[in-house]
């Protein structure tokens, strides 16, 4: 199976640069997602490796071949579309052997391909059926089918989901996770759901504005984001993210919000690089990371809140508690119940540990 | 049951009556007024080349152009197709006929096949200077006919088959090829992307892709495209009468010779009826397939 490889791509529409000197490598049987905003390059990139756009520098590995300027059909691989993109006036049957006959393969392998697919989507009975007949679940697995039998190492997957409606979405994310397990070949996904990311990839590439960001598997990416965007973008409601000043005095380090008046002491923080004296940070830390009181002490370090609470905003398994504070409100997560007991209250209390905390610079919007 | 069914029905059908009592509103007759004009503008002589085309001579010196005939005669009909005299030739607009029919298959073949293919290279492959290309086609889209008319016949006659209804047949095509290519090109273009992507990634394959998922998504482009053709051909005038030469002349060319050249009194009977016999084609092929035509053939849209 392959590894695929970008190095130093380039791609410009005119005098707009969409990527530049872009590289990314991706691993064996990894289940690489593409995530970013919409207009981040992420489906320029996919287009550049099944060879629908051309490059205008550098270069395209799959495996040990490089397949810059291959025809689509020669890269080796298939691809799945948002808009599933099935051929109208062909039935399902036709659709799956398109792309077999036209590889000059013996019929009866062909039919045995179909059977073997068809079977494994569960689409064995619409075999004769016009997409036009189908529903929208049924016209995204004909469309992995149509992937599926061409049995090559590297499905590319642009936004197949977004389509769908949410509970199909869930059923569909499962089983496209289930079929990456069973078949263990290379994915690159691309989405702007970030739910579909986490969920689904072992690996991530944050993209925005044609850069990417960080790569690392979904833990990294959501508990030590490389910097302010990877931090807003993933997590949803996003991380809370407060201005704050270095202080540094004697051994200790703390990072200080003056008009918040709130101090996060940062001594046992894992530094990327030293902060000095007096430097100008943002100090961020996710909503679902705060704890709530609950008559036992948590085991790391934390920082007492007691606010008020502006409103909570209730979703069944969750309520979020947007606490005032002087300069701005932030977002906790806390159990339903314990918002209910605290509604009428003046100040609700919850716990921030320390080590949940992120610090970047407020220059660079780099990790610190 | 099937009683008290049948006694509900009409009962039903009069509630919806008084509900749904409409007023005619001054702005809808005034619409209906000018659709019946625009209706009698085309019916009327129509009506009247009908009529005139069954009766005798006799009859038509009458000079009451609106009575029906007093006696049906299809005396006409059969002299305008196997009899009246065109110039020196005397068997009717039957020769005609057929040099048209000669004339229009080839030409349609010959220019819906070529520009088709232009269109869909020019729409979903990487062409070079295809956007020159466009723009001369536009071009030549509009370039009168009479300007490039005499080096045509030079042309024609150089290839020798001037004067032959193939020559006249190639000359319709190529004058075909500018607009029929921009339609086609249009057309193609509004597949949606993914699904040329799609093929490209799945065969690659130019004659594959034409065929297999290009052609059949054609249909309704064709048959706008037919009728436009067989109009457009079987009524010339110009380039019939300039490339015919002697033995090609199509059916226009001979129902005009026809008309003007009769020795004597003009047989107002016979030239309707050739009238009809050559307005006759085109006038099938808009029925048998304007039906399609309206009905549209966009079975297996891409998202439902």
């Amino acid at each position: 199976m392959p590894a695929v490889e970008f190095r130093n791509i380039t791609k410009k529409y005119g005098a707009s640069t969409v990527l530049e000197k872009l590289n990314l490598k991706i691993d064996d049987g990894e289940f690489l997602v593409l995530l970013g905003p919409s207009g981040c390059g992420k489906t320029t990139l996919l287009n550049i490796l099944a060879g629908l756009l051309e490059v205008d520098d550098g270069e395209i590995y799959v495996g040990e071949r490089e397949v810059s300027n291959l025809d689509p059909k020669d890269r080796g691989l298939a691809m799945v579309f948002q808009s599933y993109a099935l051929y109208p006036t062909k039935s399902v049957r036709g659709n799956l052997k398109f792309g077999l006959s036209a590889r000059k393969l013996p019929s009866d392998q062909i039919k045995q391909r179909i059977a073997w697919a068809a079977k494994l989507l569960r689409i064995d009975h619409l075999l004769d059926r016009r997409p036009s007949q189908l529903s929208g679940g049924q016209r995204q697995r004909v469309a992995i089918g149509r992937c599926l039998v061409k049995q090559v190492d590297l499905f590319l997957f642009d936004e197949p989901l977004s389509n769908l409606d949410a509970k199909l979405r869930t059923e569909m994310r499962i089983e496209i996770k289930k079929l990456h397990n069973q078949l263990q070949n290379t994915v690159i996904y691309v989405t702007h759901d970030q739910v579909e990311a986490m969920t689904m990839a072992t690996k991530i590439a944050v993209m925005n504005k044609g850069i990417i960001q960080q790569v690392g598997t979904p833990d990294e990416i959501y508990d030590f984001p490389e910097n302010l965007f990877v931090a807003d973008f993933v997590g949803s409601p996003s991380m809370n993210m407060l201005d704050c000043v270095i202080d540094r005095a004697n051994d200790s380090v703390s990072a200080v919000d003056q008009c918040d008046d709130l101090v996060f002491e940062l001594n046992d923080y894992k530094w990327r690089q030293a902060a000095t004296n007096g430097q100008k940070v943002k100090v961020g830390f996710r909503p679902e990371h705060f704890l709530q009181l609950n008559g036992m002490q948590p085991a790391a370090k934390y920082l007492r809140l007691e606010r008020r609470a502006q409103f909570f905003e209730k979703s069944g398994r969750d309520a979020i508690a947007f606490l005032d504070l002087p300069s701005r409100t932030i977002a906790a997560r806390v159990d339903p119940p314990y918002a209910d007991r605290y509604r009428h209250e003046k100040v609700i209390p919850v716990l921030l540990p320390l080590n949940k905390i992120n610090v970047f610079d407020a220059e660079s919007g780099q990790r610190l | 049951m099937n009683g008290s069914s049948i006694i509900g029905l009409p009962s039903v059908l009069s509630v919806g009556r008084t509900r749904r009592r409409r007023r005619i509103r001054p702005h809808q007759i005034a619409i209906s007024i000018f659709l019946v004009m625009a209706a009698l503008f085309f019916c009327v002589p129509i009506y009247v080349i009908l009529v005139t085309s069954f009766k005798s001579m006799n009859e038509v010196r009458l000079g009451d152009i609106f009575a029906l005939p007093q006696r049906w005669t299809f005396a006409s009909w059969k002299y305008a197709w196997f009899a009246a005299c065109s110039g020196m030739r005397c068997d009717g607009v039957s020769g005609g006929f057929f040099n048209s029919l000669f004339i229009l298959l080839p030409s349609l073949v010959l220019s819906i096949s070529l520009s088709m293919l232009t269109g869909y290279a020019m729409a979903l492959w990487d062409v070079k200077w295809a956007n020159g290309l466009l723009f001369v086609l536009f071009v030549c889209a509009v370039v009168p006919f009479q300007i490039i008319m005499y080096p045509l016949i030079k042309i024609t006659g150089f290839f020798g088959i001037y004067g032959t209804t193939f020559g006249v047949a190639v000359v319709h095509a190529i004058l075909a090829l500018p607009i029929l290519t921009l339609i086609f090109r249009n057309f193609f273009r509004s597949i949606p992307g993914e699904l040329t992507a799609a093929a490209m990634i799945d065969s690659g394959s130019f004659w594959r892709i034409f065929f297999e998922i290009v052609l059949p998504m054609s249909g309704n482009i064709l048959i706008v495209v037919l009728i436009l053709q067989i109009t457009s051909v079987w009524n010339d005038f110009i380039v019939g009468l300039t490339f015919g030469g002697h033995d090609a002349q199509p059916m226009t060319v001979i129902l005009n010779n026809l008309a003007l050249s009769d020795t004597g009194e003009n047989n107002y009977s016979v030239d309707m009826a050739a009238a009809l016999l050559t307005a006759a084609p085109p006038l099938i092929i808009y029925f048998v397939l304007g039906k399609f035509f309206v009905q549209g053939i966009t079975a297996g849209a891409l998202k439902g």
